[in-house]
């Protein structure tokens, strides 16, 4: 909560727009965008030197790499929206140049900004009248609290469990510390170095690992898997084939004609989605088809996303009901696609409701396309990214962090722990481990949602037998 | 009935909350009187017989170093003394020192009677005397009234206190002394909240059954280094004392196991709750029951006697199970019983009712300190007392109380927890407590505490003179050897060589070798032909400030951003009702607690960070407003 420092947002908000706007407001505003803008050749352009309300054309560096073409704004103290001196850095939008961009200013010295801390500072500065102070202290207190609680809710399981258990680590060898230091003639440090040492090398490379996906690994690399499930002969290959745009798959109009999982991958706003297609489930006897829908089973547990596709022109029977109860079993999201909307429908949306009488929060919604025409294809890429964007959709075998504040309080929990490594390497005695052990436990808490209170305390308390 | 009118400040109890309360009245020049319901039971150390230890010995160098007396009595009475952690950093280092009891209780007993203004008096206050919220007096058992104009509870473990020994249940304060009955009720009538609390003391045995041959000696530490910032320690070099470490052993446990049912702790007789870090002998074998041995020290109580007290095995169980129990102890296989152990139970009150200054923020003038606001320890206790002795004193003075926040010292993590936090159990001060343990050190608490000592008038000036004059030696010292470069002939590679140290990098300062492990002041003499000579205290500091250079600026500037918050205050008469954007939970917690300032309030539980970002900008808001008017 330092009211001081110089802090950075996305402005215009993670949507794919064709310019987007980071916002960096504070004493150091300007220095920083200084550090990171050039011209094409790299020059620097000496921002500090510029006069207030002016506007440079320039590129953004990441040290000596190019990131973006863009143009700077530079508002001086006290004629900017928060009466500090403010910087904006209109890029081409788009989630991952922001971000990049984003990433870029706080490595440079910026912190990033709390909801509303922008509303807050224009009003601390004066900027806003007063007989607004009241709406604006609303909007922090529904915006922080709306913000905290949809990014704690969009961890998966794995990621919250994950937290909670590097977070347990780190308070139970804190707690052993402090029990040697409140404690001498009860306990010593000596007897469990070693342990200490395997401690720090698991959690520092979990973190690490947490971090690596989040960052890079899972979202450019993999992609979302998205597995096109339905009974035989609703049009999976057929739409496979649409996206694709190649005939890969084997589509003919026998029923169960696809043995084999095809994969492809289609890339829409900078977003990779990979879709799988699979063999129709159903009660079958035929061996071959048989090792098809076991693999399906397989892919659909490894998919982020499930893509369930109906034939609008024909009844809803046995095999669509099982399908469906099969994903609802699942924790998987799920689009339904009805296909076939060139047909004449023949289900109502009142037999669509009834399918999903069993809903936790899974389904994302109904898309009509005509897979033959290749009517609609684009609003499912659409749906898929909008929410991605929006954190419904996440990976689903690594432990990632999706939210920026969250990888930036791993980043700091690993620094933390880094310090620690380099207090114990360098024969400092524990108490300074504490130190960065506590500031990593509240890093870590701080992406929960957890505050310190007095943890420790307990803690100590619960596993030693402490006083004489 | 007769009233009497000659005092300015009645302080209730004279334990070691009390003393320091009533001293520190009278020596800012206050007409004090003290009560207590024992003039033999003054400064008395009921439970274990030492001062200090990790974080207590903290505490005692603060009370020194603002002008307290604890740890001047414990230097001229202690038998052993021993510095905690010396094995590790500066900042854990922790003196703690063997008290001969009884000698510890005279001599604090005769600073308070030779104290000019401050009156000693037997008798137990019956009630505090409150009009329209502000205290007038007090009045004791035999019906004289006292009229005052502030008044400080240190009634400590006194309370409607009973002891319990198995069935054995007696109304009486601690080793059978009077307990104070009615002033409870007093308490109540004027609004303020009692809960009950719980301690316990172990078995003190008859030295001559005890069998030392089967235990394993404990030495004190040579040379002796002393509490008070005032002592010279060249003055107290003598023979020590030694304790004896045991363990109990499965049979001891085994008999505990079979006698639960007869501890009134588990047989839920004892209502008040006990602290955790100190548990009764029962609490531990229950708790942790997989191990299958526990620590016991046999301490003198003093020279001129044969009790011995028996650390480690604090119990509630009745007296004859307590003799099977101890008795399986090596060493103890004969031992005889002098006093028994036992758990006793209090009134004290919710010390959230107090301000930061321990005056109570519904009744002005009336202070409470140790014990009474649920905290355990005598050194707990001597830091609250002298903290609410000053600030009775600056309230008569009209003028700020003096308040030690979180991150100047020790004084100030204690009672910024207990009047923050709502506690459960017996408060005990720890280092993990403290936040800013690496600024919090025993060594500095004279450079940290000395000056609010002198402020408040109970530091002289010589004395504030000299802690300047350490600071200055200090930073001009650190100063020269950051500008001294050693360069790099031969004569300064051979001494590094010498000394294991790598060969010196172009430009290298003094200050840069120091900081390297294997390097400190002292070694680097050699590399500095302009040293002058410096107290040792002085070097210790220049020491501590080079090598962990990095750590403690680190927090300096995390106590900046505290400090920030700290010194943002909360108008007394703010309305939170009014404030729409605080959720219902925070709202209710800071309409009950009533914090001083952002810091405090952000310390609350249940008081979320964007309650607090709310609260700051209404207050902005209020000030704003205020502005415009004028």
């Amino acid at each position: 909560m330092n009211e001081k420092d110089t802090i950075a947002a996305i402005a215009t908000g993670l949507v794919e727009s064709g310019i987007g706007i980071i916002r960096i407001s504070g004493s150091r505003a300007i220095e920083i965008a200084d550090g990171v803008f050039g011209t094409r050749e790299g020059k620097r352009l000496n921002l500090t030197e510029a006069e207030s309300h002016t506007i440079h054309y320039g590129f953004i560096y990441d040290g000596l790499r190019t990131i973006d073409e863009c143009l700077i704004s530079i508002m001086r103290a006290p004629r900017s929206f928060t009466s500090e001196d403010t910087v904006e850095i209109n890029c081409h939008g788009g989630p991952f140049i922001l971000t990049k961009v984003l990433d870029i200013v706080i490595k440079n010295g910026a912190r990033l900004a709390e909801p509303g801390e922008f509303t807050k500072r224009a009003f601390l500065n004066g900027r806003i009248d007063l007989s607004e102070a009241e709406s604006v202290m609303d909007l922090i207190s529904s915006r922080s609290e709306y913000s905290l609680d949809t990014s704690i809710r969009n961890l998966k399981g794995q990621v919250y469990e994950k937290v909670c258990m590097l977070r347990e680590s780190i308070l139970t060898e804190t707690a052993y510390i402090e029990a040697v230091i409140d404690d001498p003639e009860h306990y010593s440090f000596e007897s469990h170095i070693r342990d200490f040492s395997l401690f720090l090398e698991t959690v520092s490379g979990d973190i690490e690992t947490i971090i690596k996906d989040s960052e890079n690994g899972a979202i450019l690399k993999e992609g979302i898997k998205a597995v096109v499930i339905g009974k035989p002969n609703v049009g999976k290959s057929t739409l496979f084939n649409k996206l694709i745009g190649r005939e890969a798959a084997i589509v003919t109009d026998l029923a169960g004609t696809t043995r084999d999982i095809l994969e492809t991958e289609v890339r829409f706003n900078g977003l990779l989605i990979r879709f799988f297609d699979t063999a129709g489930i159903h009660e079958t006897s035929d061996r071959i088809e048989i090792i098809g829908v076991e693999k399906s089973r397989k892919v659909i547990q490894d998919a982020d996303l499930v893509i369930f596709m109906m034939d609008k022109s024909s009844k809803i029977d046995k095999d669509d009901r099982e399908i469906l109860d099969y994903i609802n079993g699942s924790d998987k999201k799920y689009f339904i696609l009805l296909n076939k909307s060139d047909l004449s429908p023949v289900i109502g949306s009142s037999e669509l409701e009834s399918c999903l009488s069993v809903n936790n929060g899974q389904f994302l919604g109904f898309i009509d396309i005509s897979a033959k025409r290749g009517e609609n294809l684009d609003s499912i890429l659409e749906k898929i990214h909008d929410y991605f964007m929006r954190g419904e959709i996440s990976f689903n075998q690594e432990v990632i962090l999706s939210n920026k504040r969250q990888i930036g309080e791993m980043k700091k929990a690993a620094e933390s722990i880094s310090n620690v490594k380099a207090a114990f390497e360098s024969g400092l005695s524990e108490e300074f481990y504490s130190v960065d052990l506590m500031s990593a436990y509240e890093s870590l808490g701080r992406i929960i949602g957890k505050s310190v209170e007095d943890d420790l305390a307990d803690k100590i308390f619960a596993d030693f037998c402490m006083g004489k | 009935m007769r009233e009497i009118n000659d005092f300015d400040v009645a302080v209730i109890g004279a334990g070691h909350a009390g003393c320091e309360a009533a001293l520190a009245a009278a020596r800012m020049g206050f007409n004090t009187i003290v009560f207590t319901v024992s003039v033999d039971s003054i400064a008395l150390m009921p439970c274990n017989p030492n001062i200090g230890g990790s974080s207590k010995g903290h505490l005692v160098r603060e009370v020194d170093a603002l002008g307290g007396e604890m740890g001047r009595v414990i230097d001229r009475t202690f038998i052993q003394s021993k510095m905690l952690n010396s094995s590790k950093g500066p900042a854990v280092h922790s003196l703690r020192a063997q008290a001969d009891k009884a000698d510890y209780s005279r001599c604090m007993r005769r600073v308070l009677e030779n104290q000019e203004r401050l009156t000693i008096k037997q008798a137990e206050v019956s009630e505090i005397i409150v009009e329209e919220t502000k205290v007038k007096g007090v009045k004791i058992f035999s019906g004289i009234t006292y009229y005052v104009r502030a008044v400080i509870l240190c009634t400590g473990v006194y309370l409607n206190s009973r002891c319990l020994c198995g069935e054995a249940v007696k109304y009486t304060g601690p080793s059978g002394l009077q307990r104070a009955t009615y002033l409870s009720d007093s308490l109540q009538k004027n609004g303020i909240e009692i809960q009950r609390y719980k301690t316990g003391t172990p078995a003190r045995m008859d030295g001559r059954s005890i069998d030392f041959s089967r235990m394993k000696e404990q030495f004190g530490d040579v040379p002796i280094v002393p509490f008070s910032f005032s002592t010279d320690p060249e003055s107290i070099q003598k023979e020590q004392v030694k304790c004896y470490l045991t363990y109990t052993n499965e049979r001891t446990h085994e008999i505990i196991k079979n006698n639960l049912d007869r501890s009134p702790l588990f047989a839920g007789v004892i209502e008040g709750v006990g602290p955790r870090y100190c548990p009764s002998i029962e609490d531990k074998v229950v708790k942790f029951a997989d191990k299958d041995k526990h620590q016991v020290f046999l301490e003198p109580e003093g020279l001129n006697t044969n009790e011995w007290y028996v650390d480690g095995m604090s119990s509630s169980l009745p007296e004859d199970v307590q003799i099977d129990m101890y008795r399986t102890v090596p060493g103890l296989e004969n031992a005889r019983i002098v006093r028994n152990a036992y758990a006793i139970e209090y009134d004290c009150i919710k010390a959230m009712q107090l301000l930061p200054s321990l005056e109570f923020k519904k009744i002005s003038g009336l202070f409470a300190a140790g014990q009474i606001n649920g905290s355990s320890g005598y050194e707990e206790a001597a830091a609250q007392g002298i903290i609410a002795g000053i600030n009775a004193g600056r309230k008569l003075q009209e003028k700020d109380a003096i308040i030690i926040d979180r991150s100047e010292g020790y004084i100030g993590v204690l009672i910024d927890d207990l009047v923050t936090k709502e506690g459960f159990e017996p408060y005990r001060m720890m280092t993990s407590r403290a936040e800013y343990r690496l600024l919090l050190r025993q060594d500095n608490a004279d450079i940290r505490l000395r000056e609010k000592g002198y402020e408040a008038g109970l530091v002289s000036i010589e004395e504030w003179n000299r802690t300047q004059e350490k600071v200055r030696m200090i930073q001009d010292e650190i100063e020269r050897l950051d500008r001294v470069r050693v360069g790099s002939s031969e004569s300064v590679v051979s001494v590094l060589r010498s000394l294991g140290s790598a060969d010196p990098v172009k430009g290298v300062s003094l200050k840069e070798l120091i900081r390297r492990p294997e390097l400190d002041y002292e070694k680097t003499a050699l590399l500095d032909s302009e040293r002058q000579v410096l107290p040792d205290d002085v070097i210790n500091q220049i020491n501590i400030e080079i090598k962990y250079q990095g750590y403690i600026e680190r927090e300096r500037k995390n106590v900046k951003n505290f400090k920030r918050l700290e010194n943002r205050l909360i108008p007394d008469d703010i309305d939170y009702d009014k404030i729409s954007g605080i959720r219902i939970e925070g709202r209710q917690k800071l309409s009950r607690f009533k914090p001083v300032s952002i810091g405090q309030a952000s310390r609350i539980q249940g008081v979320s960070p964007a309650d607090i970002q709310v609260l700051i900008i209404y207050i902005d808001s209020l000030e704003r407003k205020e502005k415009d008017k004028c």
